[in-house]
């Protein structure tokens, strides 16, 4: 085996120039691949990061048709106090729950006594929401980061509601809501804070206490409308989800199916679509990828074949079985995509380090995002795995042919 | 004691819908230990008889035995493992191996074929470019060595695996005469040291003589045998 690739490299070295360029065709697409798949998880990580950090949660609890109609922020489909109860026995029971929020959400109308325009609120108590989305108090960008987000009387407003009703930190507002009887009640709030839209559903919201948003719409008990979960471990959304699904199953609504429903983070927001569409682009570079080091190595090992036509015929003939041409073949095949590996793998983490010392910023929507990209130790060997595996695939041809070649018609070839 | 009897033994080519015979009912015997010559003009078929003695090629009709076995029935494999433990080859451009020296050369058929420890190739390898005078000369390369010094390498690497045949096609053709005298004497010289039969095949006359069993082919027949029992 040893000498069999000995051999192979001996003779990828008889043509250093060709050798040299294909192994830089395969470190190219490899580089490509690699920092493609860095830049394209780092800014789905600093994007996922800023939503579910700042609103969303790694997943949320809704009763059942909430979600269906959450644009209208409908107050007859709250969760009752039975099924909080059993929500929260659910989720404090349950060891990859981080924290969780409940929320009101509701729309109400928003006066600074000249104009009014219309707003969409999250009723919130400050301690639980900041440990569920610690990244919203990042988003004040005028006002008291410290303290509690919101203390009773005090309210949140977007930027764009600040700007437009040109109100500002210390003013004195009032909202005014519809409850879920159609009747309407309106108090004073001051503005707290000012906060910094992001991308996604809730990007745009004010918030108020909870008490406050109870009192505001007349609610007799405590209901709400979301429970946005923080999960441990964001990689375990998906099971948790099923998990705490399964036990919540049992709260039942009048037609006997289950009352709550339960959402992870991409099935609340349509930057999923964005972070599906990167994983297809990551796909297609792969795609691309395996088509050079197809073409070039399968290009390079059947003129290999072509040129040594009379040395198969030698080998053959002083008996080195078909097995081990096959071998000596592949083997070249092999070395070339270890080589066209090891190489894109050393210019891609040197590039990611480089990237990690100086990195890269750039507006995207209204925010600026870095790129800290990582390559993981899982991406390398998938595409080394890949390119090596490509590499032995397209030199199996070639070397399947230089195997059966008939040693009399090689060895007068000229 | 006959190394190799060939019967009857025909081979015809396929060219479009003719067949065209190359071997017409031939017979011989080789004994172990000598050295033979097919000799005979351009086409005349040695080349195609050496072929089929070093189990390259499957006669189409008789019967061919070498070393005690009946070498038409030897699959692809068996016909290379065969030809890896019993068979030697020097052929007429040398067909060495130009990434590898004259050493590793002549180590490659017990990589390849033979499986032995590194010292006892060593041992070998050594003994063997010692015989043929290419101490001197083992970390060369191919293209650093004359067509003689080739040569050398060339039998010793067919000897190496200690086969009890070698088969030499025209191996003096690329050499000149002087050159060419010297190879046969190293061929003979082997002989008398390993006890390895030689077979070869040359069309000229100067090198014909060198043989001490000489069979002479025209059109695919064996006209005349000249030394050794018939």
């Amino acid at each position: 085996m040893i000498s069999t690739l000995k051999l192979s490299l001996r003779n990828l070295l008889r043509y250093k120039r060709r050798t040299l360029l294909t192994s830089l065709l395969i470190t190219l697409g490899v580089v490509a691949m690699l920092l493609f798949v860095a830049a394209a998880g780092s800014f789905k990580g600093v994007m996922i990061g800023q939503i579910t950090d700042s609103m969303l949660g790694h997943l949320q609890i809704h009763r059942r048709g909430y979600t269906a109609s959450i644009d209208n922020l409908p107050l007859n489909l709250n969760m009752q106090p039975r099924a909080l109860e059993k929500a929260a026995a659910v989720l404090q029971a349950d060891p990859a729950v981080a924290a969780f929020s409940t929320r009101i959400k509701f729309g109400a109308m928003f006066s600074n006594y000249a104009e009014t325009t219309s707003i969409r609120l999250n009723g919130i108590d400050s301690a639980a929401e900041d440990a569920t989305a610690p990244a919203l108090r990042g988003r004040i960008i005028d006002g008291d980061k410290t303290g509690p987000l919101v203390a009773p009387g005090q309210i949140l407003i977007p930027e764009l509601i600040a700007k437009g009703m040109k109100v500002k930190v210390g003013d004195t507002v009032v909202l005014i809501a519809t409850n879920q009887d159609g009747s309407v009640n309106g108090r004073n709030f001051t503005i707290r804070g000012i906060l910094e839209p992001v991308t996604g559903p809730g990007g745009r919201d004010g918030y108020v206490d909870i008490a406050d948003a109870t009192e505001l719409l007349r609610m007799e008990k405590q209901q709400a409308m979301e429970i946005a979960v923080r999960l441990k471990d964001l990689g375990q959304a998906k099971a948790v989800n099923k998990r705490l699904e399964a036990a919540l199953a049992e709260l039942k609504n009048k037609e006997d199916k289950p009352a709550l429903e339960l959402h992870t983070w991409d099935q609340l927001t349509p930057f999923a679509n964005i972070a599906n569409m990167l994983d297809l682009m990551t796909l297609f570079i792969r795609v691309m990828l395996v088509a050079i080091v197809l073409v070039s190595v399968m290009n390079v090992m059947l003129m290999a074949v072509y040129e040594r036509i009379r040395e198969i015929g030698t080998l053959a003939a002083i008996g080195t079985p078909p097995s081990r041409i096959l071998g000596l073949y592949v083997g070249e095949g092999l070395l070339l995509g270890l080589l066209g590996a090891a190489l894109g793998v050393a210019i891609s983490l040197t590039a990611v380090a480089a990237l990690n010392i100086w990195p890269l910023s750039f507006p995207f929507a209204r925010q600026i995002v870095v790129l800290t990209p990582v390559i993981s130790f899982a991406d390398v060997a998938t595409v080394t795995a890949l390119v090596i595996g490509m590499a032995v695939l397209a030199s199996l041809q070639p070397a399947w042919r230089a195997s059966r070649m008939d040693p009399i018609v090689a060895l007068r070839h000229v | 004691m006959s190394l190799v009897r060939a019967e009857r033994l025909e081979k015809s080519y396929r060219v479009g819908e003719v067949d065209v015979p190359a071997i017409r009912g031939v017979d011989f015997n080789i004994e172990a230990g000598a050295f033979v010559a097919f000799v005979g003009p351009s086409g005349s078929g040695k080349s195609t008889l050496l072929n089929l003695v070093g189990c390259l090629d499957h006669p189409s009709a008789g019967r061919l035995t070498v070393l005690d076995t009946e070498v038409a029935s030897l699959s692809r494999t068996a016909a290379a493992a065969f030809r890896g433990k019993n068979l030697g080859f020097v052929f007429q451009d040398f067909n060495l191996v130009p990434v590898l020296s004259a050493y590793e050369n002549i180590e490659y058929p017990l990589l390849m074929v033979r499986h032995l420890t590194p010292a006892q190739r060593r041992e070998r390898v050594e003994r063997l470019l010692a015989a043929v005078g290419m101490t001197e000369q083992a970390d060369k390369r191919p293209d650093q060595l004359s067509g003689g010094q080739k040569q050398r390498v060339a039998v010793a690497r067919a000897l190496v695996s200690e086969p009890k045949l070698v088969l030499a096609d025209e191996p003096t053709a690329n050499l000149d005469h002087d050159t060419a005298h010297r190879i046969l004497e190293l061929m003979k010289s082997m002989r008398d040291t390993f006890g390895t039969t030689f077979v070869f095949s040359t069309h000229d006359p100067k090198v014909m003589a060198e043989a001490e069993v000489t069979f002479l082919l025209e059109d695919g027949r064996l006209l005349e045998q000249n030394g050794g029992a018939a």
